[in-house]
C-alpha cells in the first residue's frame, strides 16, 4: 500500500491548479443546457484547448498531454475544485473517444479527434429512443445499404439527446439486419446533423433547460466511412463504452468532493438551521464523498494493472448518483424555507435527479450486481 | 370512536374535487399566474364559498372546521391548484378577525385574496395577484403583519415551482399587527395542516400517474410495471403515503377539537407528508425514466409542487426537530417552536 503521489503527479497538479486559478471564469456561466449558455462554454472549451488542458489524457497529436489516468483524476479534482464550468462536451469526449480510440481506423482517429478535442465538433449521443430506453436492444432506427451511392440510409427517431439542439454530430446505434437477434444486427453509426434528411428538434428538460432533443432521419445518408466498429458489430462497441459513462470517465471524484466541501460549508454559514440531525446528514454526504474517492482509486490501482472494472462500474454508477441526491437534499434542508426559490442548489438538486436515470438506470444496474457481482439468477 | 370523513366531509369534498376537475386540468397549472383559466378557478372557487370555509356562520361562512379543511386541500392538492389558497382559506380568517375584521366580511365574499409569508423571506407564493400579506408567524410565534400591497411594487423570482408565482412586495402598507399568542398559533397551525393535506393530494395524483404509465411502458417486451425493482419503488410510495394520510386527518380532528397535545401531531403530519411526497416524486420520477424528466410530459408539474411545499411552513427536518423539543430531548440549533 502506498498512498502518496509521485512527485511528477504532484507538479502536474500543481500545473493544472495554477493554470486553472488563473483562467476559470470569475462569474459562473449561465446553463450549458441553454443555447446561449452553450456558446458562452464553447468559448471555455476553447480556451482549454488552446493550453491542451481539454483532453489531459489523449495523445499529443490530437491536442492532449498524455496524461496517466492518475493524471487524469488529479485534473478532475483540480477542475471541480476550482468551480470550473461543466464540460458540454463530455459526451464526445468522455463516451465517443474512448470507443474511437478502441474501434476507429487511423482515418477516423486522425479526422475526428483533433476536431472533437477543439470543441469544433459538438457530438450528441444517440442512444435513446421512444421506444427503447432501459431496452437499448429494443431500438427500430434503421440503416438500410445503398450500394450505388456506397453507404446508408437512416431512418427513424432518437430522443433525450443531451444538448441535441445545439451539437453538430451524433453518435449512435441503428438497426443494419432486421433479420438477425436484437443484439446482433445493430450497427454505431457518426452522423453530421446538417445531413440532409436529419431534422432535431429541442425540447425542455425538467429543470427549463432546453437541453433535450429528438433527432429525426429521413433516408439520412451516410458515408461507408460513418460506421465506426464494424457492421452488424454496433452492440459490443457501444458497450465498449457503457462502462466509462457509469463509471470514471464521467464521474470523477472530484465532482463530489467538491460538493461535500460546499455542504459543508452551507451547514457553516447556516448554523441556525443547522440541527444535529442535519448536521449527522453532511458529515453522512461528506465521508460517503470521501468513499467514493478511495473507492475510486483503488478501481484505478485496477484498471492500471490490468484488471477492467467491468460491471464493477455499476457499483460507482449507483454510488456516485445516490450520493449527488443525499448531498443535495441535505443542502436543500438547511435552506429551510429559501430551497423555494431557484439557486445553485436546487438547479444542482434537479439535475442530481437525473443521474438514477441516464448512463442505465439505476435499477438497472441492481440487476447487474445482483446477477454478475453476486451471481444471483437472471429472470 | 369512527376514524373516517364525515358524510358533509366526503360531500365537501365532492364538490370541491368538481370545480378542480372542471376548472384545474394540468393546462391551467401551466398557464400559471394571471391566466384567463387561473382566473375563472379562482372565480369557481369562490362561487363555493370555500374562502369562508372556517368563518362562523355568524359572520357569513360556513362555519366549517379543521377536519373540513384537510378534506378541502387533499383536492386542492391532487390538482395542482395554482392560487394562495393555504394564506386565504386556512390562515386569513383567524388572523384577518382578530386584526382586521372589516376585511373578513370581504374575505368571506371571495372579494380578497391574501397571500403568506410566514418565514419573513420575503417571497409570497402565488403572489402576484394577492390584495394583502400576512407576514410572520412562524413557527407559531412572534407577530404576524397584515400587510396591504394592492399598491406596492412588486417582483418575482424564479422559483424551483415554476407555477409558483413567488412575489416580493417593496412598500406595502401596514394595515395591522397581530401579536395574540392564540392567534397566531392557530394561523401557523392552519397553514401547516392545509399544506400536509395539500402534500397528501400531490402524493397521490403523482402516485396515479406512475400507475397508469408503468402499466402501459413496455422494455424488454414486458409492461416494466412487471418488473419487481419498479413495483417496489410504487408499493414503498403506497406505503409512506397511507401512513401518513391519516396522521393528517388525525390532526385536522385534534385542531377542530382544541385537543392540547396537537403540536406533536401537527409536526408528524407535516414530517411524513413532506417526506411521503418526497419519496413518491421520486419514485414517480424514476419509474417514468427521461419522459418524467422533461417539462412536455405533466409530471413535473406535480413534483415541483411538492418540492415547493416541501420547504414551505417547516421542512420534514425541522418539524422533526420540533417534535423532538417537545418529547423533551432538546437538540442544538432548533429555531424555537413555541
Ligand atoms: C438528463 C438525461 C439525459 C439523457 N441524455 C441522453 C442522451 O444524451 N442520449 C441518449 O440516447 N439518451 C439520453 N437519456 C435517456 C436515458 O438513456 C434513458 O432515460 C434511460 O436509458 C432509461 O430509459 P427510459 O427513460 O426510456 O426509461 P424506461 O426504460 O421506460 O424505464 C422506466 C423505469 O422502468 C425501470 N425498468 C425498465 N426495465 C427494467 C428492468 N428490466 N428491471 C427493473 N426495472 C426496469 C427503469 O429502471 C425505470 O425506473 C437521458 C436521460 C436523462 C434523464
Amino acid at each position: 500500500m502506498d498512498l502518496t503521489w509521485a512527485a511528477q503527479d504532484e507538479q502536474f497538479r500543481a500545473e493544472a491548479r495554477d493554470w486553472l486559478a488563473a483562467n476559470v471564469p470569475r462569474q459562473p456561466l449561465p446553463s450549458g443546457d441553454t443555447a446561449a449558455g452553450f456558446a458562452a462554454h464553447l468559448e471555455w472549451e476553447r480556451a482549454l484547448h488552446a493550453d491542451r488542458w481539454s483532453v489531459v489524457s489523449w495523445p499529443e497529436e490530437y491536442g492532449g498531454r498524455a496524461a496517466s489516468i492518475w493524471q487524469w483524476l488529479i485534473f478532475e479534482e483540480e477542475y471541480y475544485r476550482a468551480g470550473a464550468p461543466q464540460r458540454v462536451t463530455q459526451n464526445g469526449i468522455f463516451l465517443l473517444a474512448p470507443t474511437i480510440f478502441e474501434f476507429g481506423t487511423k482515418q477516423q482517429q486522425d479526422e475526428l479527434l483533433p476536431r472533437m478535442a477543439a470543441a469544433q465538433d459538438l457530438w450528441a449521443q444517440g442512444w435513446s429512443e421512444p421506444g427503447a430506453g432501459s431496452d437499448l436492444a429494443g431500438i427500430s432506427s434503421r440503416a438500410v445499404r445503398d450500394e450505388q451511392a456506397g453507404g446508408w440510409r437512416l431512418s427513424g427517431q432518437k430522443t433525450w439527446s443531451t444538448r441535441g439542439a445545439f451539437c453538430t454530430h451524433l453518435f449512435g446505434l441503428f438497426r443494419t439486419d432486421p433479420q438477425a437477434q436484437r443484439h446482433r444486427g445493430l450497427t454505431y453509426f457518426l452522423v453530421p446533423l446538417d445531413a440532409p434528411g436529419v431534422t432535431v428538434r429541442g425540447f425542455d428538460r425538467l429543470d427549463g433547460d432546453e437541453g433535450f432533443a429528438d433527432v429525426f432521419f429521413e433516408d439520412a445518408f451516410v458515408p461507408d466511412s460513418a460506421v465506426l466498429g464494424g457492421v452488424d458489430q454496433g452492440w459490443s462497441v457501444a458497450m465498449s463504452t457503457t462502462g466509462s459513462e457509469r463509471g470514471l470517465t464521467l464521474r470523477s471524484p472530484g465532482r463530489f468532493l467538491k460538493a461535500a466541501a460546499a455542504l459543508v460549508a452551507l451547514a457553516g454559514e447556516r448554523g441556525e438551521a443547522a440541527t444535529d440531525l442535519l448536521r449527522d446528514r453532511v458529515a453522512r454526504s461528506w465521508m460517503q464523498a470521501h468513499a467514493y474517492q478511495q473507492f475510486t482509486l483503488a478501481q484505478v490501482t485496477d484498471i492500471v494493472e490490468g484488471r477492467p472494472a467491468g460491471a464493477r462500474s455499476s457499483l460507482n454508477k449507483v454510488f456516485w448518483s445516490e450520493l449527488d441526491i443525499a448531498l443535495h437534499e441535505t443542502a436543500l434542508e438547511l435552506l429551510g424555507p429559501d430551497a423555494l426559490v431557484d439557486g445553485p442548489w436546487t438547479r444542482g438538486y434537479q439535475f442530481s435527479l437525473s443521474g438514477p436515470i441516464y448512463a442505465g438506470t439505476n435499477e438497472i444496474q441492481r440487476n447487474i450486481i445482483a446477477e454478475r457481482l453476486l451471481g444471483l439468477a437472471r429472470r | 370512536m369512527r376514524f373516517a370523513p364525515s358524510d358533509e366531509q366526503r360531500e365537501l369534498e365532492a364538490v370541491v374535487r368538481q370545480v378542480l376537475t372542471d376548472r384545474c386540468p394540468p393546462g391551467t397549472v401551466r398557464a400559471g399566474a394571471g391566466s384567463a383559466q387561473v382566473a375563472a378557478l379562482a372565480e369557481s372557487l369562490a362561487g363555493l364559498g370555500v374562502a369562508g370555509l372556517l368563518v362562523a356562520e355568524s359572520d357569513g361562512g360556513l362555519g366549517l372546521d379543521e377536519n373540513h379543511l384537510v378534506s378541502v386541500f387533499e383536492q386542492i392538492g391532487y390538482a395542482a391548484a395554482p392560487l394562495p389558497l393555504t394564506a386565504t382559506l386556512a390562515v386569513a380568517p383567524a388572523v384577518l378577525s382578530s386584526g382586521a375584521p372589516d376585511l373578513l366580511v370581504k374575505l368571506v365574499e371571495g372579494g380578497l385574496t391574501v397571500g403568506a409569508d410566514p418565514a419573513v423571506t420575503g417571497h409570497v407564493a402565488f403572489g402576484s395577484g394577492v390584495d394583502l400579506v400576512l407576514r410572520g408567524g412562524f413557527g407559531g410565534t412572534g407577530p404576524i403583519e397584515i400587510l396591504d400591497v394592492s399598491d406596492a411594487a412588486a417582483s418575482t423570482s424564479p422559483s424551483v415551482d415554476v407555477a409558483l408565482d413567488l412575489t416580493g412586495y417593496a412598500d406595502a402598507r401596514l394595515v395591522a399587527t397581530v401579536d395574540d399568542p392564540q392567534v397566531v398559533r392557530l394561523a401557523w397551525e392552519r397553514g401547516v395542516l392545509a399544506t400536509s393535506a395539500e402534500l397528501i393530494g400531490l402524493s397521490r395524483r403523482m402516485l396515479e400517474l406512475t400507475v397508469e404509465h408503468v402499466r402501459a411502458r413496455e422494455q424488454f417486451g414486458a409492461p416494466i410495471g412487471s418488473f419487481q425493482a419498479v413495483k417496489h419503488h410504487l408499493a414503498t410510495a403506497l406505503l409512506h403515503l397511507e401512513f401518513a394520510a391519516p396522521v393528517v386527518a388525525a390532526a385536522g380532528f385534534e385542531l377542530a377539537a382544541g385537543v392540547p397535545g396537537r403540536l406533536r401531531s401537527l409536526a408528524t403530519a407535516k414530517a411524513l407528508t413532506s417526506e411521503a411526497a418526497h419519496v413518491v416524486g421520486r419514485a414517480a420520477l424514476q419509474c417514468h425514466g427521461a419522459i418524467g424528466y422533461t417539462t412536455e410530459y405533466d409530471l413535473h408539474l406535480f413534483l415541483k409542487r411538492s418540492w415547493a411545499l416541501e420547504s414551505s411552513w417547516g421542512s420534514a427536518a425541522w418539524h422533526r426537530a420540533v417534535l423532538l423539543e417537545d418529547l423533551g430531548v432538546g437538540l442544538t440549533g432548533v429555531r424555537p417552536a413555541s
